[in-house]
């Protein structure tokens, strides 16, 4: 599974292009394609971590999704609500592997003004994971 | 019935038809008739805001907006190539075109627009700034049915 997870990550692009891939995928897979592709142990607490700190810009993660995501946010601009982001509270989350990676590149380019390595991608995806 | 006889029944129909439309669009309360929206419309834009009408801005404003997705307003929205294709098309096709909504507004925003700032000009300062509010663009703070194209002025209530 975390192989074909891999290949539908990678292919993200492709997938959105010509529409035809399944792409139904769990969170875990998500998790390990990442890992894999950074070749390193996702670390929850480096997830939460990264999500409730600023980096150097206006926003956090949290300014939209809320400290601890299992309640709904509020996107800091618009005002409108966002469902909660742990899959435990809202099952469709991280099960998509090219909605997954569109949200990370728009999400931490406007957080952390650039794009989010896959190790990082994958202590998000543990911690948000554990939030039961 | 030959040929020629169907040709004045059809033009009536057809001028029933555009009364019709006309009188809907006087009537009603927002920039010109509204449309049904395009499903993938509502699933990527109104993922973050309101369901914008096309018909609030000109064609011209919808492309430069769908040209630069990656500067959205202070955000990152960029999508798939052939996703902004698909959307740009349909924001073109059902774009404003109804008196001053062919002009286009400052920065591409509907609440810069003459028409808008004109339908708004009663309203008090604060407003504006109270936390249910915080946004000229959060239009469903006022107006509870904008997810479906409906500004309607009876179905308006303002935030305390």
């Amino acid at each position: 599974m975390t192989r074909s997870v891999l290949i539908q990550l990678a292919g993200a692009t492709l997938i959105a292009t010509f529409g035809t891939a399944t792409r139904a995928a769990t969170p875990a897979d998500l998790q390990a394609a990442y890992s894999a592709l950074s070749a390193t142990t996702a670390v929850p607490d480096r997830g939460q971590q990264l999500f409730t700190s600023r980096h150097g810009r206006e926003w956090s993660c949290s300014s939209c999704h809320g400290a601890v995501p299992t309640q709904p946010g509020k996107h800091a601009s618009t005002g409108k609500p966002i469902a909660p982001l742990a899959p435990a509270f809202k099952p469709d989350r991280f099960a998509d592997a090219a909605k997954t990676e569109k949200w990370f590149r728009r999400n931490c380019n406007d957080v952390m003004g650039r794009e989010c390595s896959p190790a990082e991608k994958a202590d998000v995806i543990s911690w948000l994971r554990i939030l039961k | 019935m030959n040929r020629l006889d169907r040709i004045p029944r059809t033009l009536w129909v057809l001028f029933a038809l555009l009364g019709a439309s006309h009188a809907v669009r006087a009537g009603d309360d927002q920039r010109g008739p509204s449309v049904v929206l395009m499903p993938k419309y509502k699933q990527e834009c109104a993922a973050c805001h309101v369901a914008f009408p096309p018909g609030m801005l000109p064609a011209d404003s919808w492309q430069r907006l769908m040209n630069d997705l990656p500067h959205h307003y202070g955000t990152d929205a960029s999508l798939d190539a052939t996703t902004v294709s698909e959307l740009a098309a349909w924001l073109s096709a059902n774009s404003g075109t109804y008196k001053r909504v062919r002009e286009a507004p400052p920065e591409e925003r509907i609440t810069k627009s003459a028409w808008f700032i004109r339908k708004h000009d009663e309203l008090p300062v604060d407003v504006w700034k109270r936390p249910a509010v915080k946004s000229a663009a959060n239009c469903a703070a006022c107006h509870p049915q904008a997810d479906q194209g409906n500004f309607n002025e009876h179905a308006i209530r303002i935030p305390r």
